[in-house]
């Protein structure tokens, strides 16, 4: 492609350098993308503290329970991390096929069908191979259970025209069902009573601790997935196959791209980042399968994809700071007297908040620069 | 041409004409007001350091039709949305009959009889003409009253210039009855003072002689004011009394209309005395010849009529439905040879975009074949590659960019998974991907801050450049297909355009254009077709065309 800089034409002398752009534009939209969140987070803690003190709590002592509990102490910070692994990875399911104009909230499902397929393999692999191949094997087993399950929706999707939201929403009823009906029928383990559960894995194959801490290797997982997740989307022709056409279908029809493949291809790994989240759950905390895998890390990965705005690395931050206020739970309900379902309470708020301020974008009038830059042109 | 035109089509009848025309029609002109004198001194509109307008002065007298002209960016739309309230002008007056008016939202500017229509239709699809007429009143009722109300809409249609079937949903309308709905809006809310906002970019020119009749007779009535900015100095020349050209901001010139002739008004526009036809066919056009002809990859059309009867895009039998579900392509067979330019004429809505979208690949064809080079065509990524074709769809933001993308990923999308852009097949060179949009943003001249920029903050016609680097910088381009290029886009972009087109057919490229504007193909096309009701009606060599059945044909007769 020529690059060879030729004269202007006469009749448009003054065009701005393509290097004339100003600093203040250049930093608008990422300042924007970085505060209107923030400012998000704060209104929800407000929100939330008129919430406390109408169920007779001192809102400021909660904030700083759930600052303790979540980030103030080396003991805290496991907590929270061990709650951000799974939720790094459950957002991407929604992050991920966001990026091509879907919007899907099958998270839940998705990691309830990894954690099966993971499991059924597990299970059969037994001690047959060594340790490694059998958690490599169940990690490829819940990608690939979970990634169908959206994949599913996607072709729904493509081939059917049913809205992708809907239908993914609907899945996850159906997984769980199935989980229910699996431990409830075939895979109930009958010496286990507390609740219908299926066999334990075998110790051998549990997901280890990172030396020194009570940090599972997930954590590990969601970091290295959501690292390959920002560079497959940013950096490679297939991330800017899917941003094109989540941009504009039409335009990407015209450029010949397979939008089909594409969408089936992207919920496909959207779907699989939420099954290893199952295969981490089951492999490093329940150790068998039952209906404590429904326990909402799903939906709090809509959450964190709708906060990091569908960037996978900005997802990581999110899901800390979600995983933290998870991990503020039981402290909620020790010392002040809240029940144990506030941090949910508080979790709406915040998504409510984000959903909000997306609508903001391009509103506000610190961050209005267009006005200024398209009467220039 | 446009010689041609009236000869054939006869656009532009003396005013008094028209005059008759409209009594005879049987419009009777309700005794009313007359229009006031709107005047606007001294606008200053900047935004930060910019200024949009500077000290613009206009007067619209009453009962006239006053053309505002003016390149793109040249102020014209700050200047009437100033006026109409969406703007605060940074100083200067609107004076309505003389008293100062303060007008801050649109309301205030419905209350000064100020009414607007504008380029892009702003009317509900889904609900019926009559519902859209009573949506456009400013009150805020609660309970309306049908009856009563189509009472008053029958009694209004009976005495305005356009008539429409009130019960008809909005979406079946054609553009060109959409855009007399949008004028009737405003005559239903008796705006005495209308401001047309390129009212006739989107209609045929025989429809666009029609609205522009039609309301020159109503101000020639006394009912109405006018002030009808535009690109075309035909619509000029034919309808307007007075004009007043902008350039960059500043009042260019005016005058009365008859003083000037269109080189003159062109000049004053582009602040040079030279033709239209050689704006922009300068440096542009030297880069599409230096950089891209390979004698070795392009066809030599010299001296070689046979290479010419190559055929390169060959239709066959092709049928598809529209988005209604109705069947709006119904079985055309075309071929395209190697140097030539086919163009399909056609009042809109008559299958055209269907046709286009489903060379697209934008549209599933319900039978039928598309070859190029003789094999079949999909619209592939692949097969687009291989047989080098390349499209400029119409409204390139809705069917050509990704807008919240950057210039640069725009301007990368045909060549994003290939060398150089592509390392190994999958991974993006950035630098090489911004390093080629800052090659074609210099040689195409598109005025954007930075190649990073998104490509919905540039303004329609670098957007349209923006798509247009893409398409016709490829090192050989063996088809090209072109709806409506240059709808909307002033002179200089207009001519740079057809220039590219014509360059390209040159070099040997086969070209379809289906375009509304018919001056268009009648100054690009080697050959003619007509598409009507989803069927091509009319086909010829451009020298044997005969005008007067292109018009029969294109209206359906």
């Amino acid at each position: 492609m020529s690059s060879s800089p030729l004269p202007n034409s006469p009749g448009s002398p003054g065009s701005p350098t393509p290097s004339g752009l100003s600093r203040a534009e250049a930093w608008r939209a990422p300042l924007e993308s970085v505060l209107l969140p923030i400012g998000a987070l704060l209104t929800a803690l407000f929100i939330f503290g008129i919430f406390c003190a109408i169920a007779g709590a001192n809102p400021f002592a909660v904030y700083a329970s759930i600052y303790k509990a979540a980030f103030g102490g080396w003991s805290a910070w496991q907590n929270t991390l061990i709650r951000a692994a799974p939720l790094m990875l459950t957002a991407l399911c929604t992050a991920l096929p966001a990026r091509l104009g879907l919007v899907i909230i099958g998270n839940e499902g998705a990691l309830v069908m990894g954690g099966l397929g993971a499991m059924l393999v597990g299970l059969g692999l037994g001690t047959t191979l060594p340790p490694f191949a059998v958690q490599l094997a169940m990690g490829a087993a819940g990608m690939a259970a979970g990634g169908l399950w959206i994949m599913l929706a996607g072709a729904l999707r493509h081939y059917r025209g049913v809205n992708e939201t809907i239908s993914s929403l609907l899945l996850n009823y159906i997984a769980i069902a199935f989980l229910n009906h699996l431990v409830e029928g075939p895979l109930r383990d009958s010496s286990f009573i507390t609740k219908p559960s299926s066999a334990e894995l075998n110790p051998a194959n549990w997901l280890g601790t990172i030396p020194g801490t009570r940090i599972h290797f997930g954590l590990f997982y969601g970091l290295v997935v959501c690292v390959i997740a920002y560079i497959l989307i940013q950096r490679t022709t297939f991330g800017f196959a899917a941003r094109t056409t989540g941009g504009n279908i039409r335009a990407a029809k015209l450029a010949g791209l397979p939008v089909g493949k594409l969408t089936l291809a992207v919920c496909f790994l959207g779907g699989s980042a939420a099954g290893l989240a199952g295969m981490v759950e089951i492999a490093a905390v329940q150790k068998r399968i039952n209906e404590s895998l429904v326990s909402n890390y799903g939906y709090a990965g809509i959450l964190v994809a709708f906060v990091s705005r569908h960037n996978p690395l900005a997802t990581v931050l999110v899901a800390i700071l979600l995983g933290g206020i998870l991990a503020s739970g039981g402290i909620l309900q020790r010392s002040h007297n809240l029940p144990d379902a506030t941090v949910l309470v508080f979790q709406g708020i915040v998504f409510l908040c984000v959903l909000y301020s997306d609508s903001l974008y391009g509103k506000l009038p610190w961050f209005r620069a267009d006005a200024v830059s398209k009467a220039t042109l | 041409m446009s010689r041609m035109l009236e000869n054939s089509l006869d656009p532009a009848p003396p005013r008094t004409s028209y005059q008759m025309a409209a009594d005879a029609s049987g419009v009777v002109s309700e005794p009313s007001k007359a229009p006031p004198q709107l005047e606007m001194v001294e606008m200053t509109k900047r935004f930060g350091a910019f200024t949009a307008l500077d000290k613009v002065s206009l007067t619209l007298k009453p009962g006239t039709v006053h053309a505002l002209l003016g390149e793109n960016g040249a102020g014209k739309s700050t200047l009437v949305k100033c006026v109409m309230g969406f703007y605060q002008p940074t100083s200067g007056a609107v004076l309505i009959d003389g008293e100062s008016r303060k007008i801050e939202s649109p309301k205030d500017a419905h209350g000064c009889g100020l009414g607007m229509v504008y380029q892009h239709f702003t009317s509900v699809p889904a609900m019926t003409v009559a519902e859209n007429l009573v949506l456009s009143r400013y009150e805020n009722q609660q309970v309306i009253n049908w009856k009563k109300e189509y009472a008053a809409l029958e009694e209004f249609m009976a005495r305005s210039p356009f008539k429409i079937s009130l019960k008809a949903p909005v979406s079946q309308l054609a553009a060109g009855q959409k855009q007399k709905l949008e004028i009737l809006k405003q005559l239903y809310l008796e705006s005495k003072l209308l401001i047309l906002d390129e009212p006739t970019s989107v209609l045929t020119p025989v429809e666009a002689d029609e609205v522009l009749g039609l309301l020159r007779s109503e101000v020639v009535k006394g009912n109405l004011s006018i002030l009808l900015i535009t690109h075309k100095f035909r619509e000029v020349q034919a309808f307007a009394d007075e004009v007043t050209i902008l350039r960059k901001g500043q009042l260019a010139g005016n005058g009365l209309v008859s003083d000037l002739s269109a080189e003159a008004m062109a000049a004053i526009m582009l602040g040079e005395v030279i033709k239209p036809s050689v704006v922009g066919s300068d440096s542009q056009l030297d880069y599409q010849l230096t950089e891209t002809i390979d004698p070795d990859k392009t066809i030599d059309q010299t001296g070689h009529p046979l290479t010419l009867k190559k055929p390169v895009l060959a239709i066959k039998q092709i049928e598809a439905k529209g988005d209604n579900g109705v069947l709006a392509v119904r079985g055309v067979n075309l071929t395209v040879h190697a140097g030539e330019i086919v163009g399909i004429a056609g009042v809109s809505g008559n299958g055209q975009r269907e046709l286009m979208e489903v060379l697209c690949g934008q549209r599933e064809p319900l039978k039928g074949e598309v070859r190029v080079n003789d094999e079949v065509y999909t619209a592939t990524r692949e097969q687009m590659f291989r047989h080098q074709v390349y499209a400029l769809p119409e409204e390139p933001l809705r069917n050509a960019c990704m807008p919240n993308m950057s210039v640069a990923e725009n301007m990368a999308l045909r060549t994003f998974d290939r060398s150089p852009q592509a390392l190994g097949g999958w991974w993006l060179n950035l630098k090489a991907m911004q390093r080629m949009a800052q090659g074609l943003v210099q040689a195409f001249s598109v005025k954007t801050p930075s190649v990073e920029t998104p490509v919905s903050h540039l303004s329609g016609g670098n957007v349209q450049r923006t798509v247009l680097s893409r398409e016709l910088s490829a090192e050989t381009v063996s088809l090209l297909m072109a709806a409506n290029p240059c709808f909307g886009l002033d002179f200089s972009a207009v001519d740079f355009i057809r220039g590219a087109i014509t360059a390209a057919r040159d070099r040997g490229v086969a070209v379809l254009l289906v375009s509304e504007d018919l001056d268009e193909l009648l100054a690009l096309s080697d050959r003619l077709l007509v598409m009507s009701e989803g069927k091509f009606v009319y086909e010829s060599e451009m020298a044997d065309v005969d005008l007067n059945l292109v018009g029969q044909r294109m209206a359906g007769h």
